[in-house]
């Protein structure tokens, strides 16, 4: 059965129905695209595929339980992590807390372990730490663990973000417009690094992209929305292809 | 030698910033006990106690959660009314002086703390200004209905009366603890400068180890990135409720330390109304939002300037006048 099983979803903005009857099927392991023009619904089907909005109607299977309508950080308990498509990285925070932020729910102790500083604050910050840094380390960024998050160069922030989307554990990743802002070289290496996290944690990652090239480079399957509807669907190479899909975003 | 003791820059920020206050205890009492301090000096160290706590605490509130509270001087108000109502009430009763503090303190923290959370809830979904003027609205309510409370206490027990303290209906040889407008006298004064930088250190570790625990960065996370916050699973409500009980709850603490250095209490404008709240969070912005010494060092320059400017409040006036032409 697929990972995620997204059927009808649907949702309005008073007259306007920013998605409508959108459907998908993500196999565990995939690298699944999301691509259409401007204002298609993209960020909003991620929205809602995060419970940042509600959806009017429709169900999101994530391993066989609907988490459509769920509050987002039940959503995320439930396995679902994401970054944004202008990066929101905690900016006062140095790098390694911003990974230890993530990793809270799963190293757990009360306010009060905090405050009187019981040895199971000083166990659960030390496994805080080996973790971040392990993670840290994967992205190339633990010789810059304690600097401030907004000093990072932009792609680093990028990969900031994504390394503490994995702090929560997910099952599945949404990296929304990924690419947006880097140089070829950046995206190069960007498409390397997504790889890489599929690889290594064998994550099944749904990316909203502009950038052809790394579309067409790293995504197995894909999606073309167009104003809220589904325009096309299937393999990368064969959903390129299609006429519609060129008229309607790719430009002949 | 910070690399050798394993310290990183911000503990060893918090080291200097708690060795400040020991230092400055230390050479407060030799200047004391060789009779170089003023009496209005040493009337000052207790309020001086009271304004570090109440500035470090907003600062958790403002600074760190990034939250615009203007009823901390509810706060306060609670925890010194409700400290002194039980040392009075107890008086005779518990004799151990340190005990019977140390009880009233935990009163007043644990009532502010309570109304922190009664008013975190409903504020919860406001931001920026609305939260700013219903923080407000709930100080002044605070200090005013406690103006108009009347508590008693005779042989059946303890009487309550929003009206006057006839109502009470008392039984010769009743007590009137709190009357209204004139609020609580005859409190025992069991606070002492000692004390009060004690409590100075207490808050300053708890809210130290608040900022550098899990807790902390989750406050901090949702400071910087409300959404951010919420996808990778911090639960929003949760971590702001709990900022602001103890926030209050340090408010009352410094409530107490107040209320138990006059015999008499009452809420006036002047140290429970929105001015004082007003007053706290401009020690928290002078000394700088989420900066711990700043918030102490912001408090007591910004109480000992109008202390030895005294001799030239004449010329306030002058000042005054221009401005009302």
């Amino acid at each position: 059965m697929a990972l995620l099983e997204v059927k009808n979803l649907s949702i309005a903005f008073g007259g306007l129905r920013a998605v409508d009857g959108f459907d998908i099927s993500i196999e565990k392991g995939q690298l699944y695209g999301l691509i259409g023009p401007n204002g298609a619904g993209k960020t909003t089907i991620f929205n809602l595929l995060t419970g940042v909005y509600k959806p009017n109607d429709g169900i999101i299977n994530l391993d066989g339980k609907n988490i459509a309508g769920m509050r987002t950080i039940d959503i995320n308990k439930a396995g679902v992590a994401r970054t944004f498509q202008n990066i929101r990285l905690f900016k006062a925070m140095t790098v390694l807390d911003n990974v230890k932020v993530a990793l809270q729910n799963e190293y757990r102790y009360s306010a009060l372990t905090g405050i009187c500083r019981l040895p199971k604050y000083f166990k659960m910050e030390k496994k805080m730490n080996e973790r971040a840094e392990e993670l840290l380390k994967v992205f190339d960024l633990d010789g810059q663990k304690d600097i401030m998050a907004s000093n990072l160069p932009y792609g680093k922030q990028r990969k900031l973000e994504i390394a503490r989307a994995l702090a929560t554990n997910p099952k599945m990743l949404l990296l929304d417009e990924p690419a947006a802002g880097m140089n070829p070289n950046e995206t190069q290496e960007l498409m390397d690094t997504i790889r890489f996290v599929r690889d290594t944690f064998d994550m099944t990652i749904l990316l909203i992209e502009h950038d052809m090239k790394l579309v067409s480079g790293i995504c197995e399957q894909l999606t073309v929305l167009n104003f809220g509807k589904v325009l096309a669907q299937g393999e990368t190479s064969v959903v390129l292809k299609n006429p519609e899909v060129i008229t309607a975003y790719l430009g002949e | 030698m910070k690399k050798k003791i394993g310290m990183n820059k911000s503990t060893y920020n918090n080291m200097i910033t708690l060795g400040i206050v020991v230092a400055a205890y230390i050479i407060i009492q030799i200047l004391i006990s060789t009779g170089s301090v003023s009496s209005l000096m040493e009337g000052l160290l207790v309020p001086l106690c009271v304004y570090v706590i109440l500035a470090i605490s907003l600062n958790l509130t403002v600074g760190i959660l990034g939250e615009l509270s203007l009823g901390h001087a509810g706060f306060m108000c609670v925890g010194a009314f409700a400290s002194a109502f039980f040392s009075r009430l107890t008086e005779d009763l518990i004799t151990a002086t340190y005990l019977r503090f140390l009880i009233a303190l935990i009163i007043g923290a644990v009532c502010a703390a309570i109304f922190g959370i009664i008013i975190a809830v409903p504020v919860l979904r406001l931001k920026g200004d609305y939260l700013a003027i219903t923080t407000l609205a709930f100080g002044e309510i605070i200090k005013n209905v406690v103006n108009v409370m009347y508590v008693g206490k005779d042989s059946t027990g303890i009487h309550f009366s929003m009206k006057n303290a006839m109502d009470l209906n008392l039984k010769e040889g009743g007590d009137v603890i709190i009357k209204g407008a004139q609020g609580i006298t005859g409190t025992p004064t069991d606070s002492n400068f000692t004390i009060g930088i004690i409590l100075v250190l207490v808050t300053m570790i708890v809210v130290m180890n608040i900022i550098k625990s899990s807790t902390g960065r989750a406050i901090t996370s949702i400071r910087d990135n409300r959404i951010a916050a919420e996808s990778i699973g911090i639960n929003i409500t949760k971590y702001k409720v709990i900022t602001f009980a103890i926030s209050a709850a340090f408010a009352g603490v410094a409530g107490v330390l107040y209320s138990h250095n006059l015999s008499t209490l009452t809420a006036t404008p002047k140290n429970f109304g929105y001015n004082m709240s007003i007053l706290i969070l401009v020690f928290v912005v002078l000394g700088g939002m989420g900066n711990i010494r700043g918030s102490m060092i912001a408090a007591i320059v910004l109480t000992l300037i109008p202390e030895y400017l005294r001799f030239m409040q004449d010329y306030r006036m002058l000042h005054k006048r221009k401005g009302a032409e």
